[in-house]
Protein backbone atom coordinates (compact mmCIF):
# COMPACT_ATOMS: atom_id res chain seq x y z
CA UNK A 1 0.00 0.00 0.00
CA UNK A 2 2.92 2.55 0.80
CA UNK A 3 4.04 2.40 -2.56
CA UNK A 4 1.11 3.17 -4.06
CA UNK A 5 0.57 5.61 -1.31
CA UNK A 6 3.72 7.28 -2.29
CA UNK A 7 2.71 6.96 -6.29
CA UNK A 8 -0.09 8.64 -5.35
CA UNK A 9 0.94 11.58 -3.81
CA UNK A 10 3.46 12.44 -6.47
CA UNK A 11 1.50 11.95 -8.98
CA UNK A 12 -0.88 14.65 -7.24
CA UNK A 13 1.38 17.25 -7.14
CA UNK A 14 2.82 15.87 -10.59
CA UNK A 15 -0.65 17.20 -11.97
CA UNK A 16 -1.11 20.88 -9.75
CA UNK A 17 2.88 21.52 -11.15
CA UNK A 18 1.48 20.79 -14.70
CA UNK A 19 -1.88 22.59 -13.85
CA UNK A 20 0.13 25.85 -12.41
CA UNK A 21 2.98 25.82 -15.47
CA UNK A 22 -0.16 25.73 -18.01
CA UNK A 23 -2.05 28.81 -16.29
CA UNK A 24 1.14 30.72 -15.47
CA UNK A 25 2.93 30.36 -19.24
CA UNK A 26 -0.96 29.86 -21.24
CA UNK A 27 0.01 26.94 -22.74
CA UNK A 28 -2.44 23.99 -23.44
CA UNK A 29 -1.34 20.88 -21.53
CA UNK A 30 -4.95 19.33 -20.81
CA UNK A 31 -4.69 16.50 -22.44
CA UNK A 32 -1.54 15.58 -20.63
CA UNK A 33 -3.21 16.63 -17.29
CA UNK A 34 -6.38 14.48 -18.16
CA UNK A 35 -4.16 11.28 -19.11
CA UNK A 36 -1.82 11.71 -15.47
CA UNK A 37 -5.72 12.36 -13.71
CA UNK A 38 -6.25 9.05 -15.34
CA UNK A 39 -3.88 7.63 -13.83
CA UNK A 40 -4.29 8.55 -10.45
CA UNK A 41 -7.81 7.70 -9.96
CA UNK A 42 -6.74 4.19 -11.10
CA UNK A 43 -4.03 3.91 -8.87
CA UNK A 44 -6.43 5.40 -5.93
CA UNK A 45 -9.05 2.74 -6.71
CA UNK A 46 -6.07 0.13 -6.54
CA UNK A 47 -5.21 1.52 -3.45
CA UNK A 48 -8.47 0.89 -1.61
CA UNK A 49 -9.76 -1.86 -3.32
CA UNK A 50 -6.43 -3.92 -2.01
CA UNK A 51 -6.25 -3.01 1.39
CA UNK A 52 -4.88 -5.55 4.12
CA UNK A 53 -6.31 -6.75 7.36
CA UNK A 54 -3.76 -4.30 9.20
CA UNK A 55 -5.54 -1.63 6.84
CA UNK A 56 -8.87 -2.26 7.27
CA UNK A 57 -8.51 -2.20 10.98
CA UNK A 58 -7.23 1.57 10.73
CA UNK A 59 -10.10 1.94 8.82
CA UNK A 60 -12.28 0.78 11.02
CA UNK A 61 -11.23 2.11 13.50
CA UNK A 62 -10.94 5.71 12.17
CA UNK A 63 -12.68 8.36 14.48
CA UNK A 64 -14.57 10.11 11.68
CA UNK A 65 -16.48 7.54 10.81
CA UNK A 66 -20.09 7.74 11.89
CA UNK A 67 -20.84 6.14 15.20
CA UNK A 68 -24.08 4.38 16.61
CA UNK A 69 -25.58 7.74 17.90
CA UNK A 70 -25.29 8.96 14.43
CA UNK A 71 -26.50 5.96 12.87
CA UNK A 72 -29.34 5.98 15.29
CA UNK A 73 -29.81 9.72 13.84
CA UNK A 74 -29.11 10.29 10.33
CA UNK A 75 -30.93 6.90 8.98
CA UNK A 76 -33.87 6.24 11.44
CA UNK A 77 -36.45 8.69 12.38
CA UNK A 78 -37.80 10.27 15.90
CA UNK A 79 -35.19 8.17 17.94
CA UNK A 80 -35.89 8.14 21.28
CA UNK A 81 -32.56 7.21 23.88
CA UNK A 82 -33.84 4.68 26.18
CA UNK A 83 -31.05 4.53 29.49
CA UNK A 84 -29.81 1.88 32.38
CA UNK A 85 -30.02 -1.55 33.04
CA UNK A 86 -32.02 -0.82 36.28
CA UNK A 87 -29.58 -2.80 38.63
CA UNK A 88 -26.18 -0.29 38.72
CA UNK A 89 -25.93 2.63 36.22
CA UNK A 90 -26.31 3.58 32.64
CA UNK A 91 -23.38 2.71 30.59
CA UNK A 92 -22.12 4.94 28.62
CA UNK A 93 -20.45 2.57 25.96
CA UNK A 94 -23.34 1.45 24.95
CA UNK A 95 -26.15 2.98 23.78
CA UNK A 96 -30.26 2.36 22.51
CA UNK A 97 -33.23 3.17 22.43
CA UNK A 98 -36.19 3.15 20.32
CA UNK A 99 -36.83 4.54 16.44
CA UNK A 100 -38.93 4.62 13.62
CA UNK A 101 -37.69 2.91 10.08
CA UNK A 102 -39.32 3.49 7.36
CA UNK A 103 -42.13 4.16 9.27
CA UNK A 104 -41.79 0.88 11.39
CA UNK A 105 -40.66 1.06 15.27
CA UNK A 106 -37.38 -0.91 15.36
CA UNK A 107 -35.40 -0.97 18.71
CA UNK A 108 -32.02 0.09 18.47
CA UNK A 109 -28.65 -1.07 19.84
CA UNK A 110 -24.65 -0.23 19.56
CA UNK A 111 -21.31 0.29 20.56
CA UNK A 112 -20.87 4.08 21.31
CA UNK A 113 -16.66 5.37 20.25
CA UNK A 114 -16.48 9.06 21.03
CA UNK A 115 -14.83 11.64 18.26
CA UNK A 116 -11.84 12.95 20.52
CA UNK A 117 -10.11 11.83 23.43
CA UNK A 118 -12.71 13.65 25.86
CA UNK A 119 -15.63 12.30 24.42
CA UNK A 120 -13.98 8.45 24.48
CA UNK A 121 -13.21 8.91 27.88
CA UNK A 122 -16.65 9.31 28.63
CA UNK A 123 -17.82 6.64 26.38
CA UNK A 124 -14.96 4.52 27.87
CA UNK A 125 -13.76 4.27 24.21
CA UNK A 126 -16.80 1.79 23.01
CA UNK A 127 -16.16 -0.60 25.59
CA UNK A 128 -19.08 -1.52 27.38
CA UNK A 129 -19.06 -2.73 31.04
CA UNK A 130 -21.55 -5.45 32.35
CA UNK A 131 -24.00 -3.36 32.71
CA UNK A 132 -24.32 -1.99 29.31
CA UNK A 133 -24.70 -5.52 27.94
CA UNK A 134 -27.35 -6.18 30.96
CA UNK A 135 -29.28 -2.79 29.26
CA UNK A 136 -28.59 -3.96 25.83
CA UNK A 137 -30.28 -7.31 27.09
CA UNK A 138 -33.60 -5.10 29.26
CA UNK A 139 -34.37 -3.27 25.49
CA UNK A 140 -34.11 -6.43 23.34
CA UNK A 141 -36.68 -8.48 26.02
CA UNK A 142 -38.78 -5.06 25.83
CA UNK A 143 -38.85 -5.53 21.79
CA UNK A 144 -39.95 -8.77 22.37
CA UNK A 145 -42.44 -7.87 24.24
CA UNK A 146 -43.50 -5.17 21.32
CA UNK A 147 -42.73 -7.94 18.77
CA UNK A 148 -40.23 -4.97 17.18
CA UNK A 149 -37.24 -5.58 14.99
CA UNK A 150 -33.41 -5.34 16.49
CA UNK A 151 -30.82 -3.61 15.14
CA UNK A 152 -27.33 -3.99 16.50
CA UNK A 153 -24.37 -1.67 15.26
CA UNK A 154 -21.68 -3.42 16.43
CA UNK A 155 -17.89 -1.32 17.05
CA UNK A 156 -15.92 -2.04 20.09
CA UNK A 157 -12.50 -2.76 20.61
CA UNK A 158 -14.08 -5.63 23.35
CA UNK A 159 -14.97 -6.01 26.69
CA UNK A 160 -13.44 -3.57 29.08
CA UNK A 161 -10.62 -5.47 31.22
CA UNK A 162 -11.24 -3.52 34.18
CA UNK A 163 -11.99 -4.52 37.88
CA UNK A 164 -15.34 -3.37 38.19
CA UNK A 165 -16.12 -5.13 34.88
CA UNK A 166 -15.10 -8.42 36.88
CA UNK A 167 -16.52 -7.53 40.31
CA UNK A 168 -20.07 -6.76 38.38
CA UNK A 169 -19.88 -10.15 36.07
CA UNK A 170 -18.70 -9.58 33.53
CA UNK A 171 -18.52 -13.34 31.66
CA UNK A 172 -21.72 -13.64 33.23
CA UNK A 173 -23.59 -10.59 31.19
CA UNK A 174 -21.80 -11.58 28.05
CA UNK A 175 -22.93 -15.34 28.20
CA UNK A 176 -26.52 -14.60 29.67
CA UNK A 177 -26.95 -12.16 26.30
CA UNK A 178 -25.36 -15.06 24.29
CA UNK A 179 -28.31 -17.43 25.95
CA UNK A 180 -31.18 -14.80 25.45
CA UNK A 181 -30.46 -13.87 22.21
CA UNK A 182 -30.44 -17.42 20.73
CA UNK A 183 -34.36 -17.49 21.62
CA UNK A 184 -35.67 -13.83 21.72
CA UNK A 185 -38.87 -13.89 19.51
CA UNK A 186 -38.20 -11.20 17.34
CA UNK A 187 -36.25 -10.47 14.28
CA UNK A 188 -32.42 -9.48 15.00
CA UNK A 189 -30.33 -7.50 12.94
CA UNK A 190 -26.86 -7.78 13.61
CA UNK A 191 -24.64 -5.04 11.72
CA UNK A 192 -20.78 -4.91 11.74
CA UNK A 193 -19.81 -1.09 11.18
CA UNK A 194 -16.70 -0.73 12.69
CA UNK A 195 -14.16 -3.01 15.22
CA UNK A 196 -15.77 -6.32 16.00
CA UNK A 197 -13.68 -6.66 18.86
CA UNK A 198 -14.44 -10.32 20.67
CA UNK A 199 -16.70 -11.23 23.33
CA UNK A 200 -17.67 -7.58 23.58
CA UNK A 201 -18.43 -7.56 20.18
CA UNK A 202 -20.57 -11.23 20.15
CA UNK A 203 -22.28 -9.78 23.26
CA UNK A 204 -24.77 -7.80 19.95
CA UNK A 205 -24.14 -10.62 17.55
CA UNK A 206 -26.77 -13.34 18.43
CA UNK A 207 -29.09 -12.91 15.40
CA UNK A 208 -30.80 -13.28 12.13
CA UNK A 209 -28.80 -11.40 9.68
CA UNK A 210 -25.25 -10.52 10.19
CA UNK A 211 -24.17 -7.56 7.59
CA UNK A 212 -20.65 -6.36 7.24
CA UNK A 213 -19.47 -2.34 6.30
CA UNK A 214 -16.62 -3.03 3.43
CA UNK A 215 -14.12 -1.61 5.73
CA UNK A 216 -15.29 -2.96 8.84
CA UNK A 217 -13.74 -6.06 10.88
CA UNK A 218 -14.70 -8.53 12.93
CA UNK A 219 -11.54 -10.93 15.21
CA UNK A 220 -12.05 -13.15 18.44
CA UNK A 221 -9.07 -10.87 19.63
CA UNK A 222 -6.93 -7.79 19.05
CA UNK A 223 -4.59 -8.46 16.23
CA UNK A 224 -2.47 -6.66 19.01
CA UNK A 225 -3.30 -9.50 21.76
CA UNK A 226 -3.07 -12.07 19.58
CA UNK A 227 0.55 -10.83 18.55
CA UNK A 228 1.71 -10.32 22.41
CA UNK A 229 -0.11 -13.95 23.79
CA UNK A 230 1.11 -16.00 20.63
CA UNK A 231 4.40 -14.42 19.31
CA UNK A 232 5.16 -12.67 22.66
CA UNK A 233 5.31 -9.93 20.90
CA UNK A 234 2.56 -6.77 19.92
CA UNK A 235 4.77 -5.27 17.22
CA UNK A 236 3.77 -7.95 14.54
CA UNK A 237 0.25 -7.14 15.28
CA UNK A 238 0.16 -7.03 11.09
CA UNK A 239 1.30 -10.12 10.47
CA UNK A 240 -1.81 -11.38 13.49
CA UNK A 241 -3.83 -8.69 11.06
CA UNK A 242 -3.53 -11.00 8.61
CA UNK A 243 -3.41 -14.58 10.04
CA UNK A 244 -6.99 -13.59 11.86
CA UNK A 245 -8.65 -13.30 8.27
CA UNK A 246 -10.77 -10.45 10.40
CA UNK A 247 -11.96 -8.80 6.92
CA UNK A 248 -15.38 -8.74 6.28
CA UNK A 249 -14.24 -9.75 2.71
CA UNK A 250 -12.36 -12.75 4.63
CA UNK A 251 -15.66 -13.51 6.09
CA UNK A 252 -17.73 -13.77 3.89
CA UNK A 253 -15.98 -16.38 1.99
CA UNK A 254 -16.08 -18.35 4.75
CA UNK A 255 -20.25 -17.74 4.58
CA UNK A 256 -20.03 -16.20 8.06
CA UNK A 257 -21.50 -12.66 6.87
CA UNK A 258 -24.59 -12.46 5.04
CA UNK A 259 -23.86 -9.18 3.07
CA UNK A 260 -20.91 -6.94 2.64
CA UNK A 261 -22.65 -3.06 2.85
CA UNK A 262 -20.67 -1.22 0.32
CA UNK A 263 -18.86 1.81 1.09
CA UNK A 264 -17.64 5.07 -0.71
CA UNK A 265 -14.51 4.69 -2.31
CA UNK A 266 -12.53 6.19 0.36
CA UNK A 267 -14.38 4.38 3.00
CA UNK A 268 -17.36 5.95 4.67
CA UNK A 269 -15.67 8.33 6.67
CA UNK A 270 -14.73 9.99 4.09
CA UNK A 271 -18.48 10.76 2.72
CA UNK A 272 -21.32 9.96 5.12
CA UNK A 273 -24.05 11.13 2.53
CA UNK A 274 -22.91 8.85 -0.10
CA UNK A 275 -22.71 5.93 2.27
CA UNK A 276 -25.48 6.17 4.60
CA UNK A 277 -28.11 5.44 1.86
CA UNK A 278 -26.36 2.02 1.41
CA UNK A 279 -27.06 1.20 4.80
CA UNK A 280 -30.73 2.15 4.84
CA UNK A 281 -31.21 0.09 1.92
CA UNK A 282 -29.48 -2.97 3.38
CA UNK A 283 -31.50 -2.72 6.75
CA UNK A 284 -34.71 -2.18 5.63
CA UNK A 285 -34.38 -5.08 2.61
CA UNK A 286 -33.26 -7.45 5.14
CA UNK A 287 -35.86 -6.03 8.11
CA UNK A 288 -38.63 -7.00 5.51
CA UNK A 289 -37.56 -10.38 4.38
CA UNK A 290 -37.19 -11.15 8.07
CA UNK A 291 -40.10 -9.51 9.08
CA UNK A 292 -42.12 -11.95 6.81
CA UNK A 293 -40.98 -15.16 8.47
CA UNK A 294 -43.50 -16.92 10.58
CA UNK A 295 -41.50 -17.02 14.25
CA UNK A 296 -40.89 -21.04 14.42
CA UNK A 297 -38.76 -20.79 11.32
CA UNK A 298 -37.20 -17.54 12.14
CA UNK A 299 -35.97 -19.26 15.64
CA UNK A 300 -34.85 -22.62 14.19
CA UNK A 301 -33.20 -20.77 11.02
CA UNK A 302 -31.44 -18.95 13.66
CA UNK A 303 -30.31 -22.00 15.78
CA UNK A 304 -29.09 -23.53 12.33
CA UNK A 305 -27.28 -20.11 11.71
CA UNK A 306 -25.71 -20.78 14.97
CA UNK A 307 -24.99 -24.59 15.61
CA UNK A 308 -23.58 -24.42 12.26
CA UNK A 309 -20.65 -22.34 13.04
CA UNK A 310 -17.11 -24.03 12.66
CA UNK A 311 -15.47 -27.04 11.03
CA UNK A 312 -13.76 -29.92 11.84
CA UNK A 313 -13.42 -33.50 10.52
CA UNK A 314 -14.82 -36.96 12.13
CA UNK A 315 -13.30 -40.32 11.18
CA UNK A 316 -15.54 -42.82 10.78
CA UNK B 1 31.46 -41.76 57.83
CA UNK B 2 30.76 -43.92 54.99
CA UNK B 3 27.59 -45.22 57.22
CA UNK B 4 26.47 -41.80 57.94
CA UNK B 5 26.72 -41.06 54.34
CA UNK B 6 24.79 -44.00 53.61
CA UNK B 7 22.00 -42.64 56.38
CA UNK B 8 21.83 -39.19 54.41
CA UNK B 9 21.59 -40.95 51.05
CA UNK B 10 18.40 -42.67 52.24
CA UNK B 11 16.93 -39.76 53.88
CA UNK B 12 17.04 -37.86 50.03
CA UNK B 13 15.41 -40.84 48.57
CA UNK B 14 12.67 -40.72 50.92
CA UNK B 15 12.05 -37.15 50.30
CA UNK B 16 11.55 -36.02 46.41
CA UNK B 17 12.68 -33.37 44.81
CA UNK B 18 10.53 -31.02 42.92
CA UNK B 19 9.23 -32.43 39.91
CA UNK B 20 9.70 -36.16 39.17
CA UNK B 21 8.05 -38.96 37.58
CA UNK B 22 6.93 -39.76 41.44
CA UNK B 23 6.64 -36.55 42.92
CA UNK B 24 5.43 -33.12 42.59
CA UNK B 25 5.85 -29.80 44.30
CA UNK B 26 2.45 -28.04 45.57
CA UNK B 27 3.03 -24.45 43.58
CA UNK B 28 0.98 -22.76 46.45
CA UNK B 29 3.28 -24.12 49.65
CA UNK B 30 6.23 -25.86 47.93
CA UNK B 31 5.80 -29.09 49.74
CA UNK B 32 6.94 -31.97 47.86
CA UNK B 33 4.16 -35.17 47.54
CA UNK B 34 4.94 -38.19 46.03
CA UNK B 35 2.91 -38.41 42.90
CA UNK B 36 1.02 -41.69 44.99
CA UNK B 37 -0.27 -39.62 47.87
CA UNK B 38 -1.29 -37.29 45.79
CA UNK B 39 -3.82 -39.16 43.78
CA UNK B 40 -4.95 -40.59 46.94
CA UNK B 41 -5.90 -37.26 47.39
CA UNK B 42 -7.14 -36.61 45.11
CA UNK B 43 -4.27 -34.29 43.60
CA UNK B 44 -4.99 -32.04 46.84
CA UNK B 45 -2.40 -30.47 48.70
CA UNK B 46 -2.47 -32.20 52.22
CA UNK B 47 -1.09 -29.14 54.01
CA UNK B 48 -2.45 -26.34 52.44
CA UNK B 49 -5.24 -27.19 50.34
CA UNK B 50 -4.23 -26.67 47.08
CA UNK B 51 -5.80 -27.94 44.36
CA UNK B 52 -3.52 -28.66 41.25
CA UNK B 53 -5.14 -29.04 37.96
CA UNK B 54 -6.46 -32.13 36.63
CA UNK B 55 -5.95 -33.70 33.11
CA UNK B 56 -9.40 -34.83 31.57
CA UNK B 57 -8.95 -38.21 32.78
CA UNK B 58 -7.88 -37.94 35.56
CA UNK B 59 -11.12 -35.52 36.42
CA UNK B 60 -13.05 -38.20 35.22
CA UNK B 61 -11.45 -40.87 36.98
CA UNK B 62 -12.09 -38.81 40.23
CA UNK B 63 -15.62 -38.01 39.29
CA UNK B 64 -17.31 -41.05 37.73
CA UNK B 65 -18.24 -44.42 39.34
CA UNK B 66 -15.48 -47.12 38.23
CA UNK B 67 -16.06 -48.12 34.44
CA UNK B 68 -19.13 -46.19 34.43
CA UNK B 69 -17.82 -43.47 32.15
CA UNK B 70 -18.39 -44.01 27.97
CA UNK B 71 -16.95 -41.29 25.46
CA UNK B 72 -18.73 -40.01 23.07
CA UNK B 73 -17.72 -38.21 19.66
CA UNK B 74 -14.26 -39.49 20.32
CA UNK B 75 -13.10 -39.07 16.68
CA UNK B 76 -13.91 -35.24 16.62
CA UNK B 77 -10.52 -33.54 15.01
CA UNK B 78 -9.93 -30.13 14.00
CA UNK B 79 -9.12 -28.38 10.72
CA UNK B 80 -7.18 -25.68 10.10
CA UNK B 81 -9.88 -23.64 8.36
CA UNK B 82 -7.83 -20.10 8.68
CA UNK B 83 -4.72 -21.60 7.10
CA UNK B 84 -3.10 -19.80 10.52
CA UNK B 85 0.81 -20.79 10.80
CA UNK B 86 1.60 -23.13 12.96
CA UNK B 87 -1.26 -24.27 13.62
CA UNK B 88 -1.14 -27.72 12.53
CA UNK B 89 2.34 -28.11 14.28
CA UNK B 90 0.87 -26.81 17.03
CA UNK B 91 -2.27 -29.78 16.96
CA UNK B 92 0.22 -32.34 16.29
CA UNK B 93 1.87 -31.50 19.39
CA UNK B 94 -0.87 -31.06 21.18
CA UNK B 95 -2.20 -34.43 20.54
CA UNK B 96 0.96 -36.08 20.88
CA UNK B 97 2.09 -34.64 24.16
CA UNK B 98 -1.39 -34.79 25.87
CA UNK B 99 -2.65 -37.83 23.75
CA UNK B 100 -5.62 -36.56 23.31
CA UNK B 101 -7.70 -35.99 20.02
CA UNK B 102 -8.73 -32.29 21.15
CA UNK B 103 -9.49 -30.20 24.04
CA UNK B 104 -12.61 -31.69 25.52
CA UNK B 105 -13.67 -35.02 26.43
CA UNK B 106 -17.61 -35.75 26.54
CA UNK B 107 -19.27 -38.72 27.60
CA UNK B 108 -21.94 -40.39 29.87
CA UNK B 109 -21.22 -42.11 33.07
CA UNK B 110 -22.75 -42.54 36.59
CA UNK B 111 -21.84 -40.38 39.81
CA UNK B 112 -22.31 -42.35 43.23
CA UNK B 113 -25.20 -44.05 40.46
CA UNK B 114 -26.56 -41.10 38.97
CA UNK B 115 -26.50 -40.99 35.44
CA UNK B 116 -25.03 -37.60 34.26
CA UNK B 117 -23.81 -36.28 30.43
CA UNK B 118 -20.21 -34.55 31.21
CA UNK B 119 -17.94 -32.53 29.16
CA UNK B 120 -14.18 -32.15 30.72
CA UNK B 121 -12.44 -29.31 28.90
CA UNK B 122 -8.97 -30.98 28.98
CA UNK B 123 -6.42 -28.31 30.08
CA UNK B 124 -3.77 -30.13 29.01
CA UNK B 125 -4.33 -29.73 24.97
CA UNK B 126 -3.44 -25.95 24.41
CA UNK B 127 -4.78 -24.82 27.20
CA UNK B 128 -8.52 -26.55 27.31
CA UNK B 129 -9.31 -23.80 24.66
CA UNK B 130 -12.63 -23.57 22.69
CA UNK B 131 -12.44 -24.28 18.69
CA UNK B 132 -15.02 -25.41 16.68
CA UNK B 133 -14.55 -29.32 18.03
CA UNK B 134 -15.05 -28.10 21.41
CA UNK B 135 -17.85 -26.56 20.34
CA UNK B 136 -19.56 -29.25 18.48
CA UNK B 137 -19.04 -31.96 21.30
CA UNK B 138 -20.08 -29.31 24.12
CA UNK B 139 -23.79 -28.88 21.65
CA UNK B 140 -24.02 -32.90 20.79
CA UNK B 141 -23.35 -33.73 24.56
CA UNK B 142 -26.38 -31.20 25.58
CA UNK B 143 -28.69 -32.46 22.94
CA UNK B 144 -28.40 -36.08 24.17
CA UNK B 145 -28.43 -34.75 27.44
CA UNK B 146 -31.83 -32.89 26.37
CA UNK B 147 -33.44 -35.61 24.54
CA UNK B 148 -32.94 -38.22 27.53
CA UNK B 149 -33.84 -35.87 29.91
CA UNK B 150 -30.23 -36.78 31.80
CA UNK B 151 -28.41 -34.09 33.53
CA UNK B 152 -25.43 -32.57 31.99
CA UNK B 153 -22.05 -31.09 33.79
CA UNK B 154 -19.21 -29.24 32.04
CA UNK B 155 -16.21 -29.04 33.84
CA UNK B 156 -14.40 -25.81 32.79
CA UNK B 157 -10.66 -25.72 32.76
CA UNK B 158 -9.40 -23.33 29.46
CA UNK B 159 -7.63 -20.22 28.76
CA UNK B 160 -10.70 -19.15 26.17
CA UNK B 161 -11.25 -19.21 22.36
CA UNK B 162 -8.99 -20.78 20.34
CA UNK B 163 -7.11 -17.80 18.36
CA UNK B 164 -6.07 -19.66 15.88
CA UNK B 165 -10.00 -20.32 14.79
CA UNK B 166 -10.25 -17.09 14.48
CA UNK B 167 -14.09 -16.25 13.94
CA UNK B 168 -14.92 -19.79 14.19
CA UNK B 169 -13.83 -19.76 17.63
CA UNK B 170 -15.46 -16.65 18.75
CA UNK B 171 -19.07 -18.18 17.56
CA UNK B 172 -18.54 -21.40 19.66
CA UNK B 173 -19.29 -19.27 22.34
CA UNK B 174 -22.76 -18.36 20.77
CA UNK B 175 -23.37 -21.82 20.05
CA UNK B 176 -22.97 -23.59 23.54
CA UNK B 177 -24.62 -20.76 24.89
CA UNK B 178 -27.68 -21.54 22.48
CA UNK B 179 -27.39 -24.98 23.12
CA UNK B 180 -27.98 -24.22 26.78
CA UNK B 181 -31.31 -22.41 25.89
CA UNK B 182 -32.47 -25.16 24.27
CA UNK B 183 -31.67 -27.10 27.46
CA UNK B 184 -33.78 -24.77 29.12
CA UNK B 185 -36.84 -25.31 26.93
CA UNK B 186 -36.61 -28.94 27.98
CA UNK B 187 -36.21 -28.05 31.42
CA UNK B 188 -33.13 -30.44 31.78
CA UNK B 189 -30.59 -29.67 34.68
CA UNK B 190 -27.25 -28.32 33.53
CA UNK B 191 -24.63 -27.87 36.43
CA UNK B 192 -21.04 -26.00 35.49
CA UNK B 193 -18.05 -26.61 37.56
CA UNK B 194 -15.61 -24.13 37.16
CA UNK B 195 -11.86 -25.19 37.90
CA UNK B 196 -8.69 -23.71 37.53
CA UNK B 197 -8.21 -21.96 35.37
CA UNK B 198 -11.80 -20.88 33.84
CA UNK B 199 -11.30 -17.58 31.60
CA UNK B 200 -11.86 -15.71 27.95
CA UNK B 201 -14.49 -17.27 25.83
CA UNK B 202 -15.35 -20.06 27.84
CA UNK B 203 -15.81 -18.08 31.03
CA UNK B 204 -18.28 -15.89 28.60
CA UNK B 205 -20.66 -18.82 27.19
CA UNK B 206 -21.38 -21.82 28.95
CA UNK B 207 -19.01 -21.95 32.15
CA UNK B 208 -21.47 -18.78 33.78
CA UNK B 209 -24.59 -20.45 32.37
CA UNK B 210 -25.15 -23.06 35.06
CA UNK B 211 -28.14 -23.90 36.67
CA UNK B 212 -25.81 -24.06 39.36
CA UNK B 213 -22.51 -23.04 39.59
CA UNK B 214 -19.68 -24.96 41.27
CA UNK B 215 -16.75 -22.90 41.77
CA UNK B 216 -13.03 -25.13 42.90
CA UNK B 217 -11.48 -23.47 45.93
CA UNK B 218 -8.87 -21.20 44.57
CA UNK B 219 -9.85 -21.03 40.75
CA UNK B 220 -8.99 -18.23 39.15
CA UNK B 221 -12.49 -17.60 37.05
CA UNK B 222 -13.03 -14.08 35.24
CA UNK B 223 -13.27 -12.97 31.51
CA UNK B 224 -9.59 -11.10 31.20
CA UNK B 225 -6.52 -12.29 32.91
CA UNK B 226 -5.41 -10.85 35.81
CA UNK B 227 -2.50 -9.48 33.94
CA UNK B 228 -4.45 -7.58 31.31
CA UNK B 229 -6.30 -6.11 33.94
CA UNK B 230 -3.48 -4.93 36.10
CA UNK B 231 -1.32 -3.31 32.74
CA UNK B 232 -4.85 -1.63 31.89
CA UNK B 233 -5.58 0.14 35.42
CA UNK B 234 -2.13 0.47 36.80
CA UNK B 235 -2.08 -1.23 40.09
CA UNK B 236 -1.66 -3.94 41.78
CA UNK B 237 -4.96 -6.13 42.05
CA UNK B 238 -6.81 -6.99 45.33
CA UNK B 239 -5.72 -10.12 47.23
CA UNK B 240 -7.60 -13.34 46.33
CA UNK B 241 -9.14 -11.29 42.83
CA UNK B 242 -11.00 -13.58 40.46
CA UNK B 243 -10.68 -16.54 42.74
CA UNK B 244 -13.29 -18.92 43.39
CA UNK B 245 -13.99 -16.96 46.63
CA UNK B 246 -14.11 -14.42 45.16
CA UNK B 247 -16.72 -15.10 42.54
CA UNK B 248 -18.77 -16.68 45.39
CA UNK B 249 -18.46 -13.19 47.63
CA UNK B 250 -19.61 -11.30 44.35
CA UNK B 251 -22.75 -13.65 43.58
CA UNK B 252 -21.40 -15.31 40.20
CA UNK B 253 -21.12 -18.85 41.88
CA UNK B 254 -23.79 -20.41 43.79
CA UNK B 255 -21.21 -22.51 45.87
CA UNK B 256 -17.69 -23.07 46.09
CA UNK B 257 -16.86 -27.20 46.80
CA UNK B 258 -13.72 -28.68 47.91
CA UNK B 259 -12.44 -31.37 45.61
CA UNK B 260 -13.03 -34.08 48.28
CA UNK B 261 -16.81 -33.21 48.41
CA UNK B 262 -17.38 -32.79 44.67
CA UNK B 263 -18.61 -35.87 43.71
CA UNK B 264 -21.35 -36.53 46.73
CA UNK B 265 -22.16 -32.61 45.78
CA UNK B 266 -22.76 -33.55 42.37
CA UNK B 267 -24.56 -37.24 43.00
CA UNK B 268 -26.78 -35.46 45.57
CA UNK B 269 -27.95 -32.32 42.96
CA UNK B 270 -28.64 -35.00 40.36
CA UNK B 271 -30.64 -36.76 42.69
CA UNK B 272 -32.58 -33.63 43.17
CA UNK B 273 -33.47 -33.38 39.19
CA UNK B 274 -33.59 -37.08 38.58
CA UNK B 275 -36.14 -37.86 35.97
CA UNK B 276 -35.13 -34.30 34.46
CA UNK B 277 -37.01 -33.12 31.52
CA UNK B 278 -40.47 -31.31 31.34
CA UNK B 279 -43.03 -33.05 32.79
Amino acid sequence: MRDVEAQLTLLVEKIKDLKDFSQEQGIELGKEVEALEKKAAKLREELYANLDGWQKLQLARNAKRPTALDYFNLIFTDFIPLHGDRQFRDDPALVGGIAMLEGKPVTVLGHQKGRDTKENIARNYGMPHPEGYRKALRLMEQAEKFHRPIICFIDTPGAYPGLGAEERGQSEAIARNLREMASLKTPIINFVTGEGGSGGALALSIGDCLLMLENAVYSVISPEGCAAILWKDASLAKDAAAALKLKAQDLSEFGVVDEIVPEPKKGLQDNWDLGLPAIKEALVRHMDLLGHLPLETLLQRRWRRLSSQGHWQEEE
Amino acid sequence: MALFRKTKYATMNARPSAQTDIASKCPSCKTIHFKEDLEKNLYVCSDCGYHFTLTAWQRIGITFDDNSFQELDARLTSLNVLEFPGYDEKLARAQENSGLVEAIITGKGRINGEPAYAGVLAPEFMLGSMGAVVGEKIARLLDKAGSEGVGAIIFSASGGARMQEGIFALFQMAKTSAALSRLNDKGVLYISVLTNPTTGGVSASFAMLGDVNIGEPGALIGFAGPRVIQQTIGQTLPEGFQRSEFLLEHGMLDMVVPRKELKATLARLLRFHQGGGRR
